[in-house]
């Protein structure tokens, strides 16, 4: 099958749509399928010294804009149109599928000129409702031409059929279970007994990452746990983090930004994982990650993280933004070794689900469903789309209809 | 006696014509204040046309189609965050947001592509949406100098002392980025600067 893959944000900087999409296509590959992504890169001069991967098609340089209450990095513009129609029409793709169509960025430009099957993932779809109001009358031809809808998860299922109408199927994000499995355990970042290790990841800046939260909860902890030693991997500042902690400070270790290797290592060697997310998460992929490690999750209880723990049994659930409960809940974690290696036991096991190889058939299965009632009305009615290849060639006379 | 009474007498007025006279000066200087908020009042007024202005001309050049979808969703979007009715604070980052969303959508290359389309209504849009954008650097330059005047005022010890701005709220500045897109066609600051005989550009227009 030959599939064309389209990504949004650019691929510069790294990302959870970033992410899926590289990891998809390594996956569709992997399987023998012909795959191509468009993204926005940066021209090869400036970015960084390692080649880009030969499935990725650059769509030209990303802007950062603010759009939807965060800044994307995207690109749009009449150069980037042509180039996407171009990639379109030179890749004769069997099926395409964007990635987060309602962006002003290349998916939806991708979404009013393709001619192909169309499939769309919606991540987040948390759209705010004014903005709405003003894009729906812009990215409703496209969203009818959509042949299937994507959501990762039960929420942003939700959204989509709350803001855009229509329904979706939900297919989570996939995550590759043994790369973290077997991640090696590093002794630098283990608990010792008195000295137990706590991992925090992502950026802390953020408020809605929770760090606020943690940082709160610190003294109830360290009171239990006075050896306690907090990991934080993540963009930012150190100095806002060792303010927010205040007079326990001591107690961070700032890593920075870690590579996914790291990422894997230090879920796999800490104690436990905390997730104090405030807001904001459709899906989780960071707690599948972790419960992929083997390493028991303490959460906040947001809808999407209670979904992918389970309500609780994979994982410890506690208030969203209580740092007394989050404190509470993770001393006696650390205190009960037996109910940490229970709990992280269950987690490996369930967590098989969100594995590479059932969500990329998942994903194909919605393609194949898509293209079978493709064929399906072109053969019925004599038209030349029922044969693959004279379909390429239709749209081989199409493309170079439309390009000059 | 009577020289005393006399004396009195001259003293009372002398009070009295220093107690008018400070009313007066007071009263003046309240009321200059007042001019002064007054002012305030109606170049914010006038700010706050000029942004809807734009973000109307924003929405209209999204409406002809001329963009690409994507750079159609961005503006419509950012402009329709700026018509929402919000707290000022956020006020300024949304019109920020749709300055940069302006100047990251009008590229030199994107306005020309538009340009070479040579669609009159596509021009119109254009030429307004460009006035409007003037329009709102030169009222809240105005506007943010009316404040400054009145905060100076207010903080002077007389003022203070004597509360003669009662109670009116201390106005604050609209501190935006309101840098606007090159709207022109390439090649016409050029045209313009060496021929007296072409119209002038927007900017001039409206300065003058």
């Amino acid at each position: 099958m030959r599939v064309g893959l389209v990504c949004p944000y650019s691929f510069d900087v790294p990302g959870g749509v970033q992410a899926h999409v590289s990891d998809l296509a390594e996956v569709l590959l992997e399987q023998g399928h012909e795959v191509s992504v468009l993204a926005p890169v940066s021209e090869p001069d400036s970015a960084s010294p390692e080649p880009l991967p030969p499935w990725l098609v650059s769509a030209g340089g990303a802007v950062p804009v603010s759009y939807n209450g965060s800044v994307a990095r995207v690109s749009f513009g009449p150069v980037v149109g042509l180039r996407v129609r171009r990639w379109l029409a030179e890749g004769h793709f069997d099926v395409v599928h964007l990635h987060e169509p309602v962006t002003p960025s290349i998916a939806l430009i991708a979404m009013l000129t393709a001619e192909a099957p169309l499939v769309a993932t919606f991540h987040t779809a948390s759209l705010r409702s004014r903005a709405l109001q003003a894009a729906l009358p812009l990215v409703r031809p496209g969203l009818e031409k959509l042949s299937a809808r994507i959501a990762v998860s039960e929420d942003a299922r939700r959204r989509v059929v709350e803001h855009l109408g229509g329904d979706a199927v939900v297919v989570p994000n996939g995550v590759s279970v043994d790369r973290y499995a077997a991640a090696p355990v590093r002794q630098e970042w283990r608990g010792r007994p008195g000295a137990p290790v706590l991992l925090f990841l992502g950026r802390f800046e953020e408020p809605r990452k929770g760090f606020g939260v943690l940082a709160q909860a610190l003294p109830a902890l360290r009171a239990a746990h006075p050896g306690l030693r907090v990991l934080v991997a993540g963009r930012g500042d150190p100095r806002v983090a060792h303010e927010l902690a205040g007079d326990h400070a001591e107690c961070l270790e700032m890593l920075g930004s870690v590579s996914e290797a790291d990422k894997a290592s230090l879920l796999a060697s800490a104690d436990l994982y905390v997730a104090p997310q405030t807001a904001g998460e459709s899906f989780g992929i960071v707690l599948v990650e972790a419960m992929s490690a083997g390493t028991p999750v303490l959460a906040s209880a947001l809808p999407a993280f209670s979904r992918v723990l389970d309500g609780g049994t994979l994982g410890e659930l506690v208030p969203v933004g209580d740092p007394a409960a989050l404190a509470e809940a993770a001393a006696a974690l650390l205190d009960d070794d037996e109910r940490r290696r229970a709990v992280a036991a269950a987690a490996s096991r369930a967590v098989r689900r969100y594995d590479w190889s059932v969500v990329a058939h998942q994903v194909l299965t919605v393609y194949e469903t898509v293209l079978s009632g493709v064929h399906g009305t072109a053969a019925a009615l004599g038209e030349p789309g029922g044969d693959p290849a004279a379909g390429r060639l239709l749209a081989q006379w199409r493309g170079a209809e439309v390009l000059p | 006696m009577s020289d005393q009474a006399f004396t009195m007498v001259t003293l009372v007025l002398a009070g009295v014509v220093v107690l008018g006279g400070l009313a007066w000066w007071l009263s003046a200087r309240a009321a200059r204040l007042d001019r002064m908020h007054v002012r305030v009042e109606s170049t914010r007024a006038a700010l706050d046309a000029a942004l809807l202005r734009r973000a109307a001309a924003t929405e209209a050049l999204v409406a002809s189609g001329a963009l690409d979808p994507a750079s159609a969703l961005l503006l419509a979007s950012a402009a329709a965050e700026a018509t929402a009715p919000l707290e000022e604070v956020e006020r300024e980052v949304v019109e920020s947001d749709l300055s940069r969303a302006l100047r990251a959508v009008l590229t030199p290359g994107a306005v020309q592509v538009l340009h070479d389309r040579r669609d009159v209504v596509v021009e119109g849009l254009l030429a307004d949406l460009a006035t409007a954008c003037e329009r709102v650097v030169l009222a809240r330059r105005f506007a943010n100098d009316a404040v400054v005047a009145a905060r100076r005022t207010r903080g002077r010890r007389v003022e203070r002392w004597a509360h003669l701005a009662g109670r009116a709220p201390l106005p604050r500045t609209f501190d935006v980025d309101d840098e606007p897109p090159a709207l022109a066609p390439r090649g016409a600051a050029g045209a313009v600067a060496e021929s007296g005989a072409q119209p002038p550009a927007p900017r001039d227009r409206l300065a003058g």
